[in-house]
């Protein structure tokens, strides 16, 4: 007789990081790879692995206490090696944002404050306008004096632009609203 | 004569890597290739739209393919390996998921394209005739090692590029203009992309591994493909060289600089002026 042998975890924010990501983490049998391959593994106490079998067992805080879904870069390659087709880079996307969803403060905030910063100015020129965006991560980490040096030296090379580009705002922030809303009653079906 | 293909620059190849869009564009002149900037493109929303929101960071990318379409054109070259990762994503998705693809038609307030294919001036230009008879000059004193990063080929499964732990794509491209590039492990390791924005820490000891094992066997020079690295790489270096106490001075070229160098083009129309750590000696030795 064969049997279904995969053994699927109650947990709520496993639940949830399927809803967010389609990634069912009860896949996943630890041979680590994705700790082995991960170019962050030597600045987190929770490699990728960890995180994945503490979501199954349901330990929430030990999750977002982590710092490994806030460092991770997103090089994919955990979820390019993963021989049970998890994609691992889309679970850390998952769990941040169902933090962000629960108002649990992000263990890295300087993170947290680069994705809102840089959103916040996609939104409002259609394209990233760098400096604009620096300005706005510096208000909101306060490190004011962070790359100064470098950021004139990139001025001066003619990397950076003095005045934003405003080609396509309008839509852009449409297409934002509108993401928002489909956001909000997804969440109430 | 219509322009065969549809550029979608991308937010970088406008500011921090527009050495990268003034090489391409002068490649592309070089080889006869036409190619039609998307009017009014609109940013990827790249790593933080997908940390933040799947709909948006899918929806964004697909606002560029419409307009692609618009144009009548059914191929979009990307440079950037961020955005050429995003398109290709957002195509996949929305092919494997029928309820994800009708919120991204919502959100944009159009029907999806049926078809378009994404592509990497890599995969065009290794398919180019007469390569070999445009080259001009002859760059032998480089000894160059191929950096791929993360997101021209991974996740595989999505990117569908070259073989995604050791490609070879940008190796044999330079090769077949007759400059040396060198076997090395580090090919698709991560610099820290965008984490040198917040913790620069993490990005300079990824790079330092980079340089360390581009300088260990024998490089003068590493090419890239994308934007983040090239940024991370070079206007870093000096950062990495104090914090590590080492000496690298590496030039770090985007390869369609190398290819419009040994096409004849002059280094100050392909851009090489802004780049941090100059390549003036290593060039003027060729």
């Amino acid at each position: 007789m064969e049997a279904n042998l995969t053994i699927t975890s109650q947990s709520q924010l496993a639940k949830a990081v399927f809803n967010e990501s389609g990634q069912d983490v009860n896949l996943c049998y630890q041979c680590r790879k994705c700790a082995a391959g991960c170019p962050i593994s030597y600045a987190v106490f929770c490699k990728p692995t960890q995180i994945i079998h503490a979501i199954r067992l349901g330990m929430d805080d030990l999750v977002y206490k982590s710092k490994a879904m806030w460092l991770c870069a997103s090089c994919e390659t955990c979820t390019t090696r993963c021989p049970q087709e998890v994609d691992i880079a889309k679970v850390m996307d998952a769990v941040k944002i169902t933090a962000v969803k629960q108002g649990i403060k992000p263990t890295i905030p300087q993170v947290a404050a680069f994705y809102r910063a840089a959103l916040s100015n996609i939104k409002m020129f259609g394209r990233m306008y760098e400096m604009g965006m620096i300005v706005g991560l510096k208000m909101r980490t306060f490190e004011f004096f962070k790359d100064v040096g470098m950021g004139m030296k990139m001025f001066k090379k003619g990397k950076l632009k003095m005045v934003p580009s405003f080609t396509g705002a309008l839509r852009t922030r449409k297409i934002f609203n509108r993401v928002k809303s489909i956001e909000k009653r997804n969440r109430k079906t | 004569m219509t322009a065969k293909y549809a550029y979608y620059p991308g937010c970088s190849l406008h500011s921090t890597g527009s050495e990268y869009d003034i090489s391409f564009r002068a490649v592309c002149e070089k080889l006869g290739m036409e190619i039609k900037e998307i009017d009014g493109w609109i940013c990827c929303g790249t790593s933080p739209a997908h940390s933040s929101s799947r709909l948006l960071s899918l929806a964004l990318p697909y606002e560029n393919i419409c307009l692609a379409e618009k144009m009548g054109m059914s191929d979009i070259v990307a440079p950037c390996a961020a955005c050429f990762a995003r398109l290709k994503t957002a195509i996949y998705e929305a092919n494997e998921d029928a309820e994800i693809a009708s919120q991204i038609s919502e959100a944009i307030e159009k029907p999806l394209p049926k078809s378009m294919n994404i592509l990497s001036p890599l995969e065009i230009f290794c398919n180019q005739q007469g390569l070999a008879e445009a080259v001009t000059k002859q760059l032998s004193e480089l000894k160059v090692v191929c950096y791929y990063g993360c997101l021209l080929t991974r996740p595989s499964k999505v990117m569908q590029f070259d073989e995604c732990e050791y490609p070879m794509a940008m190796d044999e491209l330079l090769r077949s203009l007759g400059i040396e590039t060198l076997d090395w492990s580090y090919k698709t390791e991560c610099c820290g992309g965008a984490l040198a924005m917040t913790r620069t820490d993490v990005v300079l000891k990824l790079t330092h591994d980079i340089l360390e094992e581009a300088k260990a066997v024998g490089a003068n020079a590493i090419a890239v493909g994308c934007p983040l690295c090239h940024v991370n790489l070079d206007t870093r270096q000096t950062e990495v060289e104090k914090e590590y106490d080492t000496q690298y001075g590496l030039p770090i070229f985007y390869f369609t600089q190398l290819m419009g160098l040994a096409m004849g083009v002059a280094g100050d129309k392909l851009g090489l002026q802004k780049h941090f750590v100059s390549a003036d000696g290593l060039l003027s030795g060729v």
